[in-house]
């Protein structure tokens, strides 16, 4: 298992390749990357992320470490950045390493439904116009009522 | 203890962290003597429906005790992702 909360780019063929890699116990992996959108209408500059340095590892260990117990995982990874993004770049990775496909397809949306409203980040969009926290989705906390 | 302030909090509140004295046994205790002290304050924690509260780097509620606390953090809900 390992958790990365980086300002810097990630490489995600590299990190694809190398996840999990040697291991001969497990059937699926899963990945899934999250990239920044434009905005239809008022054109993004750029996505500008804050995060709590130390809350953030503590919260994102603690959500892998549960994804990886419920789900049997053999693996997980979660990168996540910080800092001034622009549209088209990655802003995050999670990948799911298990015996069998639903394990590791549910165990990567576990971990994407809990990162989104557990773990201390926070988006703010520069546009033309000015500057505007994103704010939470209603949707996006009922997503947990499912797990 | 150390209070610490993130995204639209700490914009309203105009710095990210501050030492404070303070007897507060709860979070709610804190809040109430941090809005009495400058309307910044007040207007940042007017609405406690669009804060969160971490203790010592957990999620907790407002409700909960500071006892030994070293750590009090307040944002908006998370946008992760």
């Amino acid at each position: 298992m390992r958790i990365s909360v980086q300002e810097s780019p990630f490489d995600l063929g590299k990190e694809t390749a190398g996840f999990s890699a040697g291991r001969k116990d497990m059937g699926a992996l899963v990945t899934f990357t999250g990239v920044v959108r434009d905005l239809p209408g008022d054109p993004l500059q750029a996505l500008e992320i804050e995060h709590y340095p130390g809350m953030t590892e503590a919260a994102l260990t603690e959500i892998a470490e549960q994804a990886m117990a419920r789900f049997s995982l053999g693996d997980a990874l979660v990168i996540h950045r910080y800092g001034r993004l622009v549209p088209g770049e990655m802003i995050m990775m999670v990948a799911t390493a298990a015996p069998h496909r639903n394990d590791a397809f549910d165990g990567a949306e576990f971990l994407m439904d809990y990162l989104k409203s557990r773990a201390p980040f926070w988006k703010r969009e520069i546009t033309a116009t000015g500057a505007d926290w994103v704010a939470s989705k209603a949707e996006d906390e009922a997503a947990l009522d499912r797990w | 203890m150390d209070i610490l302030y993130f995204a639209w909090v700490r914009e309203r509140i105009g710095l990210p962290r501050e030492t404070v004295e303070t007897q507060a046994g709860t979070v709610a205790d804190l809040v109430a003597e941090l809005r009495k002290r400058e309307d910044r304050y007040d207007l940042a924690f007017s609405d406690l429906s669009a804060l969160r509260v971490a203790v010592d780097q957990k999620l907790t509620d407002f409700d909960a005790s500071l006892a030994g606390a070293r750590e009090v953090a307040f944002f908006p809900p998370m946008t992760g992702g």
